[in-house]
């Protein structure tokens, strides 16, 4: 985007006003100090009351032996120190043991399905580039998914993977013949791969929507520069579009890895409280090992963690993106 | 770009398979839900044997989906409307002030997105129940509630996107507005709001969007009265059978709103993304 095409402060007449675009000089000065904060103080107070109290109660939680007896006041449960956190990461406890294959089967999804979404996402962006007849029926469509609601589109799903009577094993099994017997997908080892599938399909049409988006700032001169030096398609792809993609990549990429590891809704609606363990994402592990056993204590240990790796991970990974970004371009 | 054969083909065979992908479970949907319960309950079949409307008659019978709607759209549509003020100013204040603690202030609320839901959903329950008790207002298991959590969920990204969106709006048309009188909060309304109207509509789809298909919150939250569809769809399961040709007739009535809404407001949201969110 041109931003500087847009911001006109380095006119000095501008600037002398206020910085910022603030109001005229006769209003009092204490007035334009109070007005942005009064203008971000709803939202701050939404914030406050909905995410960060609520999440600071959690962590508060985490360091007490929470059992169902008081939650009516947690507040007057017993101080627990790092007992949860210690029950949570003992990895040869039931429990440590349960976290840890819930936590590495969320790594493994979630690195399969954002390179999953993120492919699709691309690819049908850039097949969608120039125009051809049926392209905007085919732009449209394939912003469905996403339009969605999420119960419904699993829902279906999940009666595509009815064992019986579901059109999957229908197509494999009755139809080419893959198979002895009719499969399960949703209990077992294959429930994997049904919640891939679903978290795809349902995700992919983001990337595709943010690539588009991105596509559109790609000067159109600069492909035909390169077709005149007689760079073919695909070098163009190279040399082009995805580096100009990159910024935008960054910022889809991690989106994408916050949203699938914490996503609760798919595997909810597609198993119920109780995911099989192939596919039991950390999310649904916390909230169904918590009220299986009323002990919240633990589950908010498990969330804190849950959030420290997060942290961490996006930490690391946008440290290492926008550092490679200052040299480049900015 | 005269592209070669060979990348025509490929482009072919790719949104071919991929349109197949996409449209699966909406044929399944739509064909599941014309069938009689006989039907979806054998083998699945590509073309129906006989064709009715009954199950979208029985939906409203077999469980209140009337009421649970009006739920949906009440919370959804006030969480939006609400959600949409308030990330407008805040928007507008990010966009066009400098002051102390603004950054702290964007990225303390864009990180709240990253925040696993399931790390807030019992801490916030017991703040409303104890706001219930303390004041009388009743927080849990009402509209008020799922709305107040709802519209925190959009206002991260409703917020950023906007700033976006304002940014590139030339701050001489504030200047203007005010050399003819205009305060602020007037400037706000009469110039920022009107040239922003795209990115605004974006921002509300995406709201009313996030607001309707939540799923945790409204499971926890909500009590018998109070249920909306995310949860009263569950309902057409019973212990022993499914209705799944209601469960898909129910689905797609709950899905056309949004679906038919989003598309025609999708360039919208493109429009929206590129000026706030692709930078």
């Amino acid at each position: 985007m041109t931003r500087t095409a847009v911001a006109p402060t380095s006119d000095p007449a501008v600037r002398k006003a206020a910085p910022g675009g603030a109001p005229a000089p006769r209003r009092s000065g204490r007035r334009r100090i109070a007005l942005p904060y009064l203008l971000l103080l709803p939202a701050l107070l939404l914030e406050l009351l909905v995410h960060l109290i609520p999440m600071l109660m959690g962590i508060g939680m985490s360091f007490k032996e929470l059992t169902q007896f008081y939650i009516r006041d947690w507040s007057s449960a017993p101080w627990a120190g790092l007992d949860n956190f210690a029950v949570s990461i003992d990895f040869d406890a039931p429990v440590g043991q349960a976290l840890l294959k819930s936590f590495l089967t969320t790594c493994l999804f979630t690195v399969l399905s954002v390179a999953l979404c993120w492919f699709l996402g691309t690819a049908a962006a850039i097949f969608l580039q120039e125009e051809f007849r049926g392209r905007g029926i085919l732009r449209t469509l394939f912003l469905v998914p996403y339009a969605l609601p999420v119960y419904t589109a699993v829902i279906t799903w999940a009666f595509m993977f009815q064992r019986d009577n579901g059109l999957i094993n229908h197509v494999l099994h009755d139809q080419l013949g893959i198979g002895d017997s009719p499969a399960f997908w949703l209990i077992g080892d294959n429930s994997f791969w049904a919640l891939l599938v679903v978290s795809v399909w349902k995700g992919w049409p983001f990337a595709f929507l943010t690539v588009m988006a991105g596509l559109q700032n790609i000067p159109r001169d600069m492909y035909e520069a390169a077709a005149l030096d007689g760079a073919g398609v695909l070098k163009q792809i190279r040399h082009i579009t995805l580096p100009s993609l990159r910024p935008v990549n960054q910022i889809l990429v991690l989106v994408l890895f916050l949203w699938t590891f914490n996503d609760f809704n798919t595997p909810f609606v597609l198993f119920g409280e109780a995911a099989p363990e192939a596919a039991d994402l950390i999310s649904l592990h916390i909230y169904q090992s918590s009220f299986q056993t009323w002990n919240f204590g633990t589950g908010s240990a498990m969330s804190v963690l849950l959030l420290l790796f997060l942290l961490v991970v996006t930490g690391v990974y946008l440290l290492l993106t926008t550092r490679g970004r200052k040299t480049s371009d900015v | 770009m005269a592209a070669p054969r060979s990348f025509l083909w490929t482009r072919r065979i790719f949104l071919t398979l991929l349109t197949a992908f996409v449209v699966l479970p909406v044929f399944v949907m739509v064909s599941s839900s014309l069938k009689p319960l006989e039907d979806v309950s054998g083998k699945f079949q590509w073309i129906p044997s006989g064709l009715t409307i009954r199950p979208y008659i029985d939906i409203w019978e077999t469980v209140p989906l009337a009421d649970y709607f009006v739920n949906s759209i009440v919370v959804a549509g006030a969480a939006t409307v609400f959600s949409v003020v308030v990330a407008i100013f805040a928007a507008y204040g990010v966009s066009r002030y400098d002051f102390r603690g603004k950054r702290v202030f964007t990225v303390t609320v864009l990180s709240t997105q990253m925040f696993p839901g399931i790390l807030f959903l019992l801490p916030l329950f017991l703040i409303y129940v104890n706001i219930g008790n303390a004041t009388g207002i009743a927080l849990f298991g009402s509209r008020e509630g799922l709305v107040l959590t709802y519209l925190t969920f959009s206002l991260p990204f409703s917020i950023w996107m906007l700033t976006g969106y304002f940014d590139s709006i030339p701050r001489e048309l504030d200047e203007a507005a005010k050399v003819d009188g205009c305060g602020p909060i007037k400037a706000l309304f009469r110039v920022i709001v009107p040239a922003a109207s795209p990115g605004i509509i974006a921002v509300a789809v995406y709201a009313f969007m996030t607001a309707w298909g939540e799923v945790l919150f409204a499971s926890v939250m909500t009590n018998d009265t109070t249920r909306t569809l995310a949860v009263g769809l569950q309902g057409y399961a019973t212990q022993n059978d499914v209705y799944w040709n209601q469960v898909m007739a129910a689905s797609l009535v709950v899905s056309v709103p949004v679906v038919v809404g989003f598309l025609l407001l999708q360039r919208y949201l493109v429009a929206g993304l590129t000026a706030g969110a692709v930078k």
